[in-house]
């Protein structure tokens, strides 16, 4: 078949990010060809300032080398500005006479620097701050002049001031806005980043307007006159008072702009759908970002539309931003102004030079704006983009994530302080340098890719904050934020959440018909989204869905967990925790018979046999003799108990009997995640009832209700979901609670995060106040689980594929079929 | 001249699943099985830490290793970049819906990669 012609003008960030995303996806579907003005190939701009500050070289900041278009099979023009385009021929002409043909055209032509129409404005010495020519220039002028003038205090200008007083300039800014940073800071915090870079040297007028720029008879700028009369020497003057999207050339092409080229949610243009724009120069419903992360985001679209997936959408994106100047830190996001309906909550501590602002509406956090310690900024900004309530944190809000329970990291999640060798990720023994390193020289942006590249967080992921605050220190403050919407995978663009829907809605009873309907990328899924879904099919529709054992991790395919040589460990149930006689002699006997090497006592009141051999496991739970303890699903583990009223003299409830009660009742059940259950007799809460998803604790007038506590990697303490008189009604609440949790958590959400996602309230109106929705829901999860058979004592009728145990032997030349 | 020894029937392996062999001498080799009822054979070890192949999730023409989710390549033996390293590959002959692999590889390819090891005596057994 012949290949379709991809041809792309302009060679930036966004646009070569459409095309790795591309590649990703579809390799082979075109003939890419790539017009770009400059004659480099595709940098990293955001890393400009570094360049100019002496910290990075040009070299460095190169993002895709010329090899990365050869190996791609990628045309560059570089160095050729694109002139016109012949839509009717579907023609690119570029200024040499250079012409490209195409199906599809990708404009990513970027922005322009914006030059104030002052006279004098095209004077040798006054140039715009935007590409490399750019910096290689004030960085020569630096060398020889003396006097250089920012007109602009945003952030490109700050940063360009900053660049070239360090490298040895005396830098005035001139801004005409009332504070620095207008646009991203509020008045405070512009007054602290005024004061602060003043004490670094840098000189500022604020508030005047620029009348002329007067120059010598060589035609060089000599001097900057405002409107009040008052001059200020400059042989250096440098504009940074804004960009405007690049249509220039959309616009001799008849394509809608308006202030960018205007594109729909598949980033087409309105006027042509063989035309797409990305990046600055686009302009999606109204706004035109200049960000990276945003233009990321829409690569991703673009990119997943060209390879005729057709299923991503742009909705938009939230940005924030940080100053690269070393030394500085401030941080703002969303609406740090606030104004009307909204609240604020406001640490200011000048001479400190701390001012933190969060601005809430309707108990959301809508806004952040920090000075002086960022440290929590990436924390706010995902508040932020996932919208949710902050009722319950609010008094602790302002002190940061390491105050609401974050015991792993606690005390050390500065990441912009940490040493280098100092370790983020304790699971895969990563440390700060080595994720710095990786950022720097692999040019990456996104968590994922930083996961991917130094696993860094790609484990229990309790240090994600901290990567990310890494990212963000390395990157630049526009790095790519994990996105609002998380996919479930690479398979798709929908989230859990939409593939869960989808299953409801749509009756979808396999997989097969669930990745056709929702239009899965790949045939069979992948080791991620394969066991969500099957875990939605089968929560979804129980006994309508077939489970498939195939899509299941190992553990649960052969009712034990894997080890990491291989082995496997099989843990009996012992109901609450209570063993006899008879059961130990089992144990000790198949211990010897199978010359176990390890056997432990778990956390969860049982017994471990580690080191079994697969094609033993059948024989080891005949002789045991004993049920599935489940030790090795996302289902119910164990429900752990104190001995309760019938031995302990202070207790004052039978909570072994009621955890027997629970475990009995809950034992099929599969979830998310793993689902731990305690049950303590008395207040001293000996069983730990306080870090369970479920946790009973035994009073004298009846039984209080915990739920969502977790003792894992964030230990967190359960919440008070209700108290109730009879073990009965423990059981009905609990087993509500949890088929709530079954039907509406995603695949691999503890129900710690599930209840922080969909709010206490909204599980104490289901469980709790609504009465008929509660007998509902534990009737649900009782049909659901009647007739489960165990997989150990009935594998055949539990479905469980036998043929796994025996190895296939060969020896003799004849074979041996199984 | 390969030396063909039956297997097992394709329909021995689950589909989107693995069979394991057992050899005189070295590890197991993962025999495979896809969606379009191709069969692959690698040794049945991880080329990142040793885990056993055949108890990963197999989708397309890759298995997803059950300890620490490498990605490796049916056809190839291979791990997805970022990550690196290869695990030996087995010739495969499926006729008539039975597979056959090579009795001489059998018998003498890749038998010295060493098992991973676990438990008291790990270290140990490591020396």
């Amino acid at each position: 078949m012949k290949k379709l012609k991809l041809v792309m003008v302009g060679n930036g960030m966004a646009g070569v990010r459409t095309l790795e995303e591309l590649f990703k996806l579809e390799p082979d579907l075109y003939d890419v060809t790539v017009f770009g003005a400059e004659p480099h190939p595709n940098y990293n701009r955001i890393l400009l300032s570094p360049v100019l500050a002496g910290d990075q070289t040009v070299d460095e900041i190169v993002l895709n080398s010329w090899d990365w278009y050869r190996d791609h099979g990628v045309t560059l023009h570089a160095g050729k500005k694109v002139v016109s385009v012949d839509r009717a021929r579907r023609v690119v002409h570029a200024e040499d006479g250079t012409s490209a043909e195409y199906d599809r055209l990708l404009l990513a032509t970027g922005s322009n620097p914006f030059m104030l129409p002052v006279p004098g404005k095209d004077l040798k010495g006054v140039i715009a701050y935007r590409d490399i020519a750019d910096t290689e220039y004030m960085i020569e002028a630096a060398r020889v002049h003396q006097h250089a003038v920012v007109i602009g205090g945003g952030l490109l200008g700050l940063e360009a001031a900053n660049g070239l007083m360090l490298r040895g300039m005396q830098v005035t800014v001139v801004h005409v806005a009332p504070w620095l940073m207008e646009r991203q800071l509020d008045e405070t915090a512009g007054r602290m980043l005024q004061k602060s870079l003043e004490e670094r040297g840098l000189k500022f007028l604020i508030g005047a307007q620029t009348q002329e720029l007067v120059g010598n008879d060589a035609g060089r700028v000599t001097t900057v006159r405002f409107k009040d009369g008052t001059e200020v020497p400059a042989d250096l003057v440098v504009m940074a008072v804004g960009i405007r999207p690049n249509t220039q050339l959309a616009e001799s092409m008849r394509l809608h702009c308006e202030r960018g080229i205007v594109v729909n949610d598949t980033l087409q243009t309105v006027t042509d759908a063989r035309i797409y724009a990305v990046g600055e120069c686009a302009a999606h419903r109204g706004i035109a970002y200049g960000l990276v992360a945003p233009l990321f985001e829409q690569a991703k679209v673009v990119a997943n539309h060209l390879a005729q997936f057709g299923i991503g959408r742009y909705s938009g994106s939230l940005t924030s931003t940080k100053l690269k100047v070393t030394g500085i830190d401030l941080f703002s996001a969303g609406n740090f102004t606030g104004g009307e309906g909204t609240e604020e909550i406001v640490m200011s501590d000048p001479f400190g030079g701390v001012y933190k602002k969060l601005v809430l509406r309707d108990d959301k956090l809508v806004g952040a704006c920090l000075y002086g310690d960022t440290t929590e900024g990436t924390w706010y900004f995902q508040l932020l983009r996932e919208g949710r309530s902050v009722q319950d944190i609010r008094d602790r809000l302002m002190f940061g994530e390491s105050n609401i329970g974050d015991t792993g990291h606690q005390g050390q999640s500065k990441a912009a302080a940490m040493a280098d060798d100092a370790e983020v990720c304790g699971c895969n023994g990563v440390s700060k340098g080595t994720i710095c390193k990786a950022i720097r020289d692999k040019g990456l942006f996104t968590l994922e890719d930083v996961r991917k590249h130094t696993k860094a967080s790609a484990s229990c992921g309790s240090c994600t904050g901290l990567v990310e605050q890494i990212l963000m220190a390395t990157a630049g403050g526009d790095f790519s934020a994990t996105p609002k919407k998380k996919a479930l995978c690479g398979c798709t663009d929908l989230s859990h959440q939409d593939v869960r829907k989808a299953i409801r809605e749509h009756h979808l009873l396999t997989r097969r018909q669930a990745t056709d309907f929702m239009e899965w990328r790949t045939p069979d899924g992948c080791a991620s989204c394969r066991p969500a879904l099957n875990y939605y099919l089968i929560s979804t529709w129980p006994k309508e869905a077939v489970d498939d054992p195939q899509s299941r991790f190992i553990n649960e395919r052969s009712h034990a967990n894997i080890q990491k040589d291989g082995t496997y460990s099989v843990v009996p149930r012992m109901w609450g925790g209570v063993t006899s006689s008879q059961q130990l002699r089992r144990i000790a006997d198949v211990v010897d018979k199978y010359q176990i090497p390890t056997v432990k006592v778990t956390g969860g009141q049982r017994v471990d046999l580690l080191g079994v051999k697969k094609e033993q496991l059948q024989a080891v739970w005949r002789d045991l003799d004993m049920p599935s303890g489940f030790a090795y699903g996302k289902s119910t583990r164990t429900v752990k108990t104190c001995v309760g009223s019938e031995w302990c003299r202070f207790g004052t409830q039978d909570s072994t009997s009621l955890g027997i009660a629970l475990e009995k009742a809950l034992w099929a059940m599969y979830s998310p995640h793993k689902v731990k259950l305690a049950v303590s007799g008395c207040p001293r809460n000996c069983a730990e009832s306080g870090i369970k998803d479920v946790g009973v604790i035994g009073v004298d007038s009846g039984w209080e209700i915990y739920v969502g506590g977790n003792g894992g990697i964030k230990t967190e303490v359960a919440q008070f979901l209700v108290k109730v008189k009879t073990a009965d009604e423990v059981l009905e609440y609990a087993g509500a609670f949890l088929e709530l949790y079954r039907g509406e958590a995603w695949y691999l959400e503890r129900t710690v995060h599930y209840i922080a996602r969909v709010g206490l309230d909204h599980v104490k109106q289901r469980v709790v106040d609504d009465e008929a929705s509660r007998r509902a829901l534990w009737a649900r999860l009782r049909a659901a689980l009647d007739g489960a058979a165990d997989p150990w004592l009935a594998s055949r009728k539990a479905d469980v594929d036998l043929r796994q145990f025996i190895p296939i032997v060969a020896v003799t030349s004849e074979g041996v079929l199984a | 001249m390969s030396d063909w020894q039956v297997i097992c029937r394709v329909d021995d392996i689950p589909v989107l699943g693995a069979r394991r062999v057992a050899r005189a001498e070295g590890l197991d080799v993962a025999v495979f099985r896809n969606a379009d009822d191709q069969v692959f054979a690698l040794l049945d070890r991880c080329p990142h830490k040793g885990g056993p192949l055949s108890q990963g999730i197999v989708f397309g023409t890759r298995v997803a290793c059950p300890l620490h989710n490498w990605t490796i390549g049916l056809a190839d033996g291979c791990a997805q970049a970022p990550d690196e390293g290869c695990t030996p590959r087995f010739a495969v002959k499926v006729a008539g819906g039975v597979v056959h692999l090579d009795s001489g590889e059998l018998a003498t390819h890749a038998t010295d990669l060493p098992r991973p090891v676990a438990g008291p005596c790990a270290e140990s057994a490591a020396r």
